[in-house]
């Protein structure tokens, strides 16, 4: 198990590495440079800041002295935004976007696995088909759709909530919620097959046979296995539901990484783009690592391949 | 789901092809008929739309902004006085031609790749796998905007754009089932019988994947019509004035207070479409592989 660990590990580092040369490759090729728009237009001004940024150097040397700088945990400075560091802006809004994705996956999980055990324990009723029938209008919805409703509902009408911006507990409540209602749906629908697997397996029929309450046969034993599904959807799911939360963190004005994400690749801020995109690499590499550790934990057929 | 057509057919004791019988299971599900029909309608509406549309989708009207539904405007006009009906009906062709034609370059792409690299195997097959998971690991919203930086702003970009970072599950999924199919027999038969690798690719190989092709897609669709909203959405779609669903519920979401007609519309029709296609997906997974329920 530990080779297979470290064998992951070792992949999952070079994966990383070719992700940091192949973006500031692609970066590069984006015709256009971060000092095109300034109105110092001043030949000389501009070259004194390329000098400045080392941007006049061969490309191979200044990506060998960026992935140098990322070994020692340093993004470089930003380009368009003088005298800050690509680790001080990230520092700041990493950590909101962090907790709008954690407070949407938690809604997520919540009502997806109470929603998909619900229908399973009623199977082919009339509740089903309603939780079901609901489910799949949560898929359906966008959040760039759902996220103006909620604001004119419970911001704009009701008055309970913040219509936008960060701060309070009460400013997270509507983002998250329309984060993560989609991702919900689509946990209710893998927990309700997953669960129905289950519960038609003989020691369910025995765990009921030996008299135990419902509720522990379904928390205890059902929920255990009936749950394994989920385990490899939620990497890829955590990495979009961070990276979906661009059009969210705009519509509720949150200060957060995603206005970043656009912004620094549009204006060429290469180091500030370069950055964003290598937070969320790291986070879906390592995610992707989680995932396979945790299936060859599971099934040991996995570590073999 | 019953499996009456077919128990009704095999009692007959006639013979049926399986994409007969597919699509007759596919119709015998209400929802995924339904949804069909849905979409088949949105698809020619959306084909004729320029001649539909009552205006036309950027026709400025200043005196006539902000109007509620009425009889001139049934959907009301936006902050330019430009038609809402017009505009969506617009919008469903932009949104729907992304939708399949992202998806069907995606498609190629993804089964060329997955075939080739399930066929090849060992080395050759390790380092295309290994791109396959380097790609993964960049946010795709980073390579589409790149891809649009490089190439312009333009619908064709888009399509490429969105179809390029759409295809590394696809090819995921083709090349383990390939992996599965080279070992049958019918492939050895074709090798000793000499056919060539790109003709047992393409000829004995890949048809025995269309199935799993084929539901695979209807999947993608609303995931890449999603994602050309979120692009236009944040400004990177379609170019003003054209109208793309995502660009009309952007607009509509900043009036929402003031005039909801230009949200709810689009929210509606995008949200159904979305809707249609998941009951469509889901029926001809059920059609075309009954072993799965």
């Amino acid at each position: 198990m530990l080779s297979f660990i470290g064998r992951r590990l070792l992949s999952s580092l070079l994966t990383l590495v070719a992700i940091v040369i192949l973006s500031f490759a692609l970066m590069r090729l984006v015709p256009g440079g971060p000092f095109d728009h300034e109105r110092v237009v001043n030949a000389s001004i501009r070259k004194q800041l390329e000098e400045r940024y080392r941007l006049d150097e061969p490309l191979v040397l200044q990506c060998g002295r960026y992935l140098w700088g990322l070994v020692r945990g340093d993004l470089g400075p930003s380009l368009k935004r003088p005298g800050r560091s690509v680790n001080e802006v990230l520092g700041e809004a990493f950590p909101k976007s962090a907790a709008l994705g954690a407070a949407a996956l938690a809604i997520a999980l919540v009502v997806g696995v109470s929603v998909g055990v619900y229908a399973a324990l009623h199977h082919n009723t009339a509740r089903d088909h309603v939780a079901m029938g609901l489910v799949m209008l949560g898929v359906s919805i966008p959040s760039m759709v759902l996220a103006p409703l909620l604001i004119t509902l419970f911001a704009l009408t009701l008055r309970w909530l913040p219509t936008s911006g960060w701060g309070t507990l009460g400013h997270i409540v509507l983002p998250a919620t329309a984060l993560g209602l989609a991702y919900a749906a689509r946990i209710a629908r893998l927990t309700r097959g997953g669960m129905l697997e289950v519960l038609r397996q003989d020691f369910i029929r025995t765990a009921r046979a030996k008299g135990l309450p419902e509720r522990t046969v379904i928390a205890r034993h059902a929920l255990r296995l009936g749950l394994a599904p989920l385990v490899s959807y939620l990497g890829p799911a955590i990495a979009s539901i961070l990276t979906g939360s661009f059009v969210v963190e705009q519509i509720f004005a949150i200060p957060g990484m995603g206005r970043y994400f656009v912004s620094a690749a549009c204006d060429r801020d290469y180091t500030l783009a370069l950055g964003t995109v290598i937070v969320y690499s790291t986070l879906l590499v390592a995610l992707n690592l989680v995932v396979d550790v945790a299936q060859a934990l599971l099934d040991p057929r996995v570590r073999l391949e | 789901m019953s499996s009456d057509p077919d128990a009704a057919e095999s009692a007959s004791g006639k013979g049926i092809s399986p994409g007969r019988l597919a699509l007759r299971r596919l119709l015998a599900n209400r929802m995924a008929a339904a949804s069909g029909l849905f979409l088949l309608v949105l698809g020619l509406v959306a084909l004729v739309a320029p001649w539909l549309a009552p205006h036309h989708y950027a026709e400025v009207r200043l005196a006539d902004a902000l109007t509620p539904p009425c009889a001139a405007h049934w959907l009301g006009t936006d902050a330019l006085g430009r038609d809402l009906l017009s505009r969506l009906l617009i919008g469903a062709r932009v949104s729907l031609a992304v939708g399949l034609v992202a998806t069907l370059v995606s498609l190629v792409i993804g089964v060329a790749y997955g075939a080739t690299a399930g066929y090849l195997g060992g080395r050759a097959d390790n380092l295309m796998m290994r791109l396959v998971d380097i790609l993964y690991g960049l946010p795709f919203m980073f390579l589409v905007i790149l891809i649009v930086m490089v190439a312009g702003r333009s619908l064709v970009n888009l399509f490429i754009a969105l179809g390029t970072v759409q295809w590394l599950t696809t090819a995921r999924i083709v090349r383990a089932q390939v992996l599965v199919l080279k070992g049958r027999e019918f492939v050895e038969a074709a090798r000793a019988l000499g056919v060539g690798p790109i003709r047992l690719i393409f000829r004995h190989i890949v048809p025995n994947l269309l199935g799993i092709v084929i539901v695979y897609a209807t999947l993608n669709v609303p995931a890449v019509m999603l994602q050309e909203a979120f692009l236009s959405f944040l400004g990177l779609g379609v170019e003003h004035p054209m109208p793309s669903w995502g660009t009309l519920i952007a607009e509509g979401a900043r009036s929402m207070e003031v005039c909801p007609w230009l949200m709810v519309f689009p929210g509606v029709t995008f949200s159904l479409t979305l809707l249609s296609l998941s009951f469509l997906g889901d029926g001809l997974r059920d059609a075309l592989d009954p072993q799965s329920q």
